[in-house]
This record gives C-alpha cells, sequence and structure tokens, in this order.
C-alpha cells in the first residue's frame, strides 16, 4: 500500500502520486509547537513587562511550557517514514530547508526555558537539599532525592539577598532573549509551510505572523484551562480536609485567587484572539479580492468542500463563541473554563484547515483529496497517523506536567517567595 | 632534553609548514578536479514530449514501472499519461487512471470515486493525451527544501536521491509542483523519475523513450548544438509545464494546450 492512499479518497482529476502525505501528526506539530511558545509568551508577560497579576499563572505556564517542548517533537517522529534517521536534520542539517533550522532553534529555546526554570527554581532546589542533608535518618527515597536537588543546584548554595537578586535579573534577561525564539520557534513553523509555493493555500508571507498569533492565543487558553483544573482539585481537597486542619486556606479564598487571575489572563489571552482573526481574515479577504488563478479551487475548497470545517468549526465555535463568552460582563470560573476549550478546539481546526486544507485539492485544479481520520488503529501505520497517536501527543504534556511538577514546586505555599 | 622554548618554537614552525600544503588541498576542491576531469562536462539532459503523437497507450508507463521497480500495481508512478477532452458545450474532462498505465482504452472518463462519466464522440471538439514524468528543473524546489540533503542534482542537470539518507519526511513531496514525487511503496523514501539515469549515462535511452511506439519521448543533451533532439528544442515553438513557479523546468513540450497543468 502506498503511503496516504489509505486515508485519502480522490474526487474529479488528481494526479496518480497526489495523495495527503502530511496527514493528523503534522497538524499536531504546528499545534503543539504553538502551545510551547504561547505558554512561554505568556510566563515572559509577568518576568521581563512585570505584569504583577500574573505571577501565579507566569510560574506555572513555565513548567508548562517546559513539559510541552519534547512533544513537540514527537509527531514529526511519528510522522517521519524513516524515524531512525531523524536525528541526521540536526547532524546534517541541509541549511537551504526551512525544517533544518529546527535543530538549532529548538534547542536555542529548549537551553533558555530549562536554566530560566533553574533561575526561578534555583532557591527551591537549595532549600530542599539542605534540609535532606540536616535529617538525620535518611530512608533510601530521602537519599535519592537528596543526590537529586543536590546535583540540580549545580553547586551554588549561595542563597542570601544579593544571590537571589541576580537570579532575579538572569530570569528576566533569559525571559526577554526567549520571547524572539519562541516566536521563531513556531513562526518557522509557519514558514514551513507560507515557503511551499507549490501549494496554492499555504503560500503567503503572513503565514509566520498568523502562526505566532494563534500560538499565543493557544498557550494562553491551556495555561488558563490547566489552571482551572489544578485549582478545583485543589479547593476540592481544601473542602475534604477543612475538618481536619483550621490554617489550610479556605475555598472561598482560593475562589477568590483563582476568578481574579483567570480575569487577567482572559483579557491577554481577547487581545491576541481578535489580532490571530483579523490576520486570518485579511489573508482570505485578500485572496478573494485579488483572485488570482489558483482562487477558483481554493474558493470551491473554502466556502465549498472546507465551509463547516472553516466557518462553523474554526470561525464559528472556535472564535465568535468565546469572543462572546469572555466579552459577555462578570465572568466566572465555568464560562472561562467552556470559552477556553473552544479557543483550544479553534486553533486546532485552524491547524487542521492549513495542513488538510491544503492537501484537500489537487495540483491540477481540477480534482479534490478527502481526508479519513483513521480511528481504529488496525497496524503500526494507522496507529501513529491516526487518532490513536494524535491522542498519545495530546496526553503526554499533562504527563510530563505532572513528573515536573513535583520538581518544581508551581503552586505551593513556599512557591509564592520565588521570582 | 627538549626546552620549552624550543619546543613551542619548533611547534609554530611545524604547524606553519603544515598548512601551506594544506591550504592548496583546500584550494583544489573535489568538485572543480571533477568537473575538470569530467568527460561529460558538457551535458545537461532534457526531455521533449510531441503531445501530437501520443496516443496514450500507456507501455511507456508499463517500461518505467518494470525498469525502476515500482511495483506494478500501487498507485505511484514515476512517469504517467493524461488524457484531456473539451467538449462542444465548453465542458473539460481530463483524468489519468493509474497513470495511463494499461492505456486509454475506453471513452469513459474516470471522475473517482467509482464514477465515470459517459463521453459522445460527437461532443468533443478536441481531446488529447500528455505524457509526464519529472521536469528536472533546472532550479529544483524539492532539492531546496530536503533537510537532510538527500536530494540533490547531478552535474548533468538530473535530480536524485539518495535512498540511504532520506528521512521521509516528505517536504519534497509537497514542494514540487508538478506532483512528480511519491514515497516508495516498499522502500519508504521519496521517488521520483530520474531521466533512467543508470541508462542514459551508459549511452542508452530512458526506458520510457525506448518503449514509445510513436516518438513523442525523445531526451536530448541541450548542451550539445549537434543533438538532433537538442535542434528540435531550438528551432520548434515548446512551451514548458508551470513555468510562473520559477522552477526552470526541462521538460520541453510541443502542442502543449492551455488546459494542460
Amino acid at each position: 500500500m502506498v503511503h496516504g492512499e489509505l486515508w485519502t479518497v480522490k474526487e474529479l482529476f488528481v494526479l496518480p502520486n497526489e495523495y495527503i502525505y502530511w496527514s493528523i501528526q503534522i497538524v499536531m506539530y504546528p499545534f503543539m509547537t504553538g502551545l510551547v511558545a504561547g505558554a512561554f509568551v505568556l510566563s515572559s508577560l509577568y518576568h521581563v513587562f512585570g505584569i504583577k497579576q500574573l505571577k501565579n499563572m507566569a510560574r506555572f505556564s513555565l513548567v508548562f511550557s517546559f513539559a510541552l517542548l519534547p512533544v513537540a517533537m514527537m509527531p514529526l517522529m511519528l510522522h517521519l517514514q524513516q524515524p531512525q534517521r531523524g536525528i541526521e536534520v540536526l547532524m546534517t542539517p541541509h541549511f537551504t530547508s526551512a525544517i533544518a533550522a529546527f535543530g538549532i532553534v529548538f534547542s536555542t529555546y529548549g537551553i533558555i526555558v530549562a536554566s530560566e526554570l533553574w533561575f526561578v527554581y534555583r532557591k527551591h532546589f537549595v532549600e530542599t537539599a539542605l534540609s535532606l542533608r540536616r535529617k538525620a535518618d535518611k530512608n533510601p527515597l530521602d537519599q535519592v532525592k537528596h543526590l537529586f536537588f543536590s546535583a540540580l543546584t549545580l553547586g551554588a548554595y549561595d542563597v542570601s539577598e544579593g544571590a537571589l537578586h541576580q537570579d532575579e535579573k538572569a530570569v528576566k534577561i533569559l525571559a526577554g532573549i526567549g520571547i524572539p525564539v519562541a516566536c521563531f520557534l513556531h513562526g518557522y513553523a509557519g514558514f514551513i509551510f507560507g515557503s511551499v509555493k507549490a501549494n496554492a493555500l499555504w503560500m503567503t508571507p503572513l503565514m509566520p505572523v498568523i502562526f505566532i498569533m494563534s500560538a499565543v492565543v493557544s498557550g494562553i487558553a491551556l495555561c488558563m484551562l490547566t489552571y482551572i483544573v489544578v485549582m478545583e482539585i485543589k479547593k476540592f481537597n481544601v473542602r475534604r480536609a477543612q475538618s481536619s486542619a483550621s490554617n489550610l486556606p479556605t475555598s472561598e479564598a482560593i475562589k477568590g485567587i483563582e476568578l481574579n487571575e483567570i480575569r487577567i489572563t482572559a483579557r491577554y489571552l481577547l487581545f491576541f484572539l481578535l489580532f490571530a482573526i483579523s490576520l486570518e481574515l485579511l489573508d482570505l479577504i485578500f485572496r478573494g479580492y485579488t483572485a488570482v488563478k489558483t482562487w477558483d479551487i481554493l474558493r470551491s475548497v473554502i466556502y465549498g468542500k472546507d465551509f463547516t470545517d472553516i466557518f462553523i468549526l474554526q470561525y464559528g465555535v472556535g472564535n465568535l463563541l468565546p469572543l462572546i463568552l469572555f466579552l459577555w460582563p462578570r465572568l466566572t470560573i465555568r464560562r472561562a473554563l467552556v470559552g477556553v476549550i473552544f479557543v483550544l478546539f479553534g486553533v486546532f481546526m485552524m491547524r487542521w484547515n492549513v495542513v488538510i486544507g491544503g492537501q484537500s485539492f489537487s495540483l491540477t485544479f481540477a480534482g479534490y483529496m478527502h481526508y479519513h481520520l483513521p480511528i481504529i488503529p488496525r497496524n503500526w501505520e494507522t496507529f501513529k497517523e491516526g487518532l490513536a497517536g494524535a491522542l498519545m501527543v495530546a496526553a503526554t504534556p499533562f504527563i510530563l506536567f505532572w513528573i515536573f511538577s513535583k520538581i518544581f514546586p508551581v503552586f505551593s505555599q513556599d512557591a509564592e517567595e520565588l521570582p | 632534553m627538549i626546552s620549552r622554548r624550543d619546543f613551542l618554537k619548533n611547534a609554530i614552525k611545524g604547524i606553519a609548514g603544515l598548512s601551506i600544503p594544506l591550504s592548496v588541498i583546500e584550494i583544489a576542491s573535489p568538485r572543480k578536479i571533477f568537473a575538470l576531469n569530467d568527460v561529460k562536462a558538457g551535458v545537461r539532459w532534457a526531455f521533449l514530449i510531441d503531445t501530437h503523437k501520443c496516443v496514450g497507450c500507456g507501455l511507456c508507463v508499463k517500461a518505467c514501472k518494470t525498469e525502476n521497480e515500482i511495483p506494478y500495481d500501487a498507485n505511484v508512478t514515476r512517469t504517467w499519461v493524461e488524457r484531456y477532452v473539451h467538449l462542444k458545450d465548453g465542458r473539460d474532462f481530463a483524468d489519468t487512471p493509474k497513470g495511463g498505465r494499461d492505456g486509454f482504452t475506453t471513452s469513459k472518463i474516470d471522475l473517482g470515486e467509482g464514477h465515470y462519466q459517459n463521453i459522445d464522440e460527437k461532443d468533443i471538439d478536441k481531446a488529447f493525451f500528455v505524457p509526464k514524468l519529472c521536469n528536472q528543473c533546472e532550479n529544483p524546489p524539492c532539492v531546496q527544501v530536503c533537510p537532510v540533503g538527500a536530494t540533490f542534482q547531478t552535474p548533468e542537470g538530473v535530480v536524485l536521491v539518495d535512498r540511504s539518507w532520506c528521512i521521509g519526511c516528505g517536504y519534497c513531496i509537497m514542494a514540487c509542483p508538478y506532483g512528480a514525487r511519491f514515497f516508495h511503496p516498499v522502500l519508504h523514501v521519496a521517488e521520483k523519475c530520474t531521466f533512467c539515469y543508470h541508462r542514459v549515462n551508459r549511452g542508452l535511452k530512458p526506458a520510457c523513450v525506448d518503449a514509445c511506439p510513436f516518438g513523442a519521448r525523445m531526451i536530448a543533451n541541450i548542451k550539445d548544438p549537434g543533438d538532433p533532439v537538442t535542434k528540435i528544442i531550438m528551432t520548434e515553438r515548446v512551451n514548458v509545464l508551470k513555468s510562473e513557479y520559477g522552477t526552470k523546468p526541462q521538460a520541453y513540450y510541443i502542442g502543449l494546450d492551455e488546459e494542460v497543468r
């Protein structure tokens, strides 16, 4: 079986070698890198621009961005026909290719996020390591933890006022460098598509900018979603423990913090969402207005074959509905939760409509291809390039975040003093 | 016993002495030596297709699949034949079932998804066949986008794929405006027409050229003004496919209709 034949249905005049070669994993790739970049930009709003209200959210989204980072590579590996040679993109990059920049941009970004995290949590590492050192009867687990946290300090045990101030400065600089790098990481994902001159739908210089804006939107939305879920769990735990301990914050107090944080973050979400929609509409209007040779087939795809995917699901459910939900006065947690889920869905549909939509018409401009996502994994190929593979990619960052949150305290009380 | 001063002095002298022949080697790059010694330095392969002569028999597709070991029944092919039909009422139809491998033996047009369009001969204004293959572009976008450099242009202008290096990302397939590339169904790496590089380098003609009973397909060394096919390209009115992409395709067509894309 030819790769792509399994999920491609051809209609009218399509060339014999044309299939939907870039499938669900290539939809997941810009979606996941978008979340990475967006989460980082959100954290930088606090660190660089000093937006104090976002302090809690900033620390949380930085850790989340770190958890998302390894996942950005996963869909690519699952998509490659020769995954064992995937490393060659880093080892023998061919620099006229947009993909070749991946190794450099990705590792630069990874280093920045990792070192920023280290500066933010250095005090915590030192304190944990020292308290474990002082502990008299260490069990084996404590010994491992002691070794691990001692290693994490990298031998820098100075937590004096001056040293911590230096840390803060470093965080600020790293976050400042990180913003353009994060934008580059995702902008170049947009460039990969935007520079394909053979594809009438992809080729536009606006593509990288559109990708960056929707990336920030999705990153903020995911951070808000996870924040709400974590805070709800916390409230639930507090309510259960209320009877035994009286010094814990009440669930009402947590709710107050949560609502405040969500309302402020929602404002930034709205700002970026409006920007992203404007750019996408500009692109659409411009194509229709200039109406070059390819517009006939594009119009039939945009207003015909993919109408539901683009106008109902992406613009309707993904953009218009959340706009109404967030702009309606007196935002509640529940409404915000529904809103961010719609926003995430909308960004996913945007990636879908770019990647799959771009391959839904033939190079002959006289035929169409329809994509049928493999739901039930019957073999390795339908697993990795089907629903199961996509869900695996989507679930991994949450598992990683859970592991990382054991190392980096994201919400605990003593985290309040960290920069 | 050698002193530290002498050791350093001699080391510097040694390095300086070594660096002179090294720089000589660097100037004479392997590429230049290759170009100087290459007997085929004046070779640039191009293709000429006379669409008037093509009858859509599909022998070229059969020959190509056999010669280049593309699984016979796999729905991908290095070369294919398209059929175009223009009706008196202004409607256009085109198809290429199985890449035209089995010849166009019926007047029904394949609409995909198991649907066919019956065409009455009396309704036809014009109908013709167009063979297609890789254009071996002078400015190949597939080579530009390969992230590992697994696809490259030979000195004779032919674009090849290193099967031991291709990672199978499919970016080259996306970048080709002609749909010439696909994944090899067995080897799972990018695959394309090579003008039968292994044959033309030995003085043979590509398999499809040899197989064509009507002389619709021709190969030319466009750098040789004495080449009879080059003469046709230079003196007749020829056209190329999708020149608007700036790829400078090197498959020339005689009798190319506006409808062909």
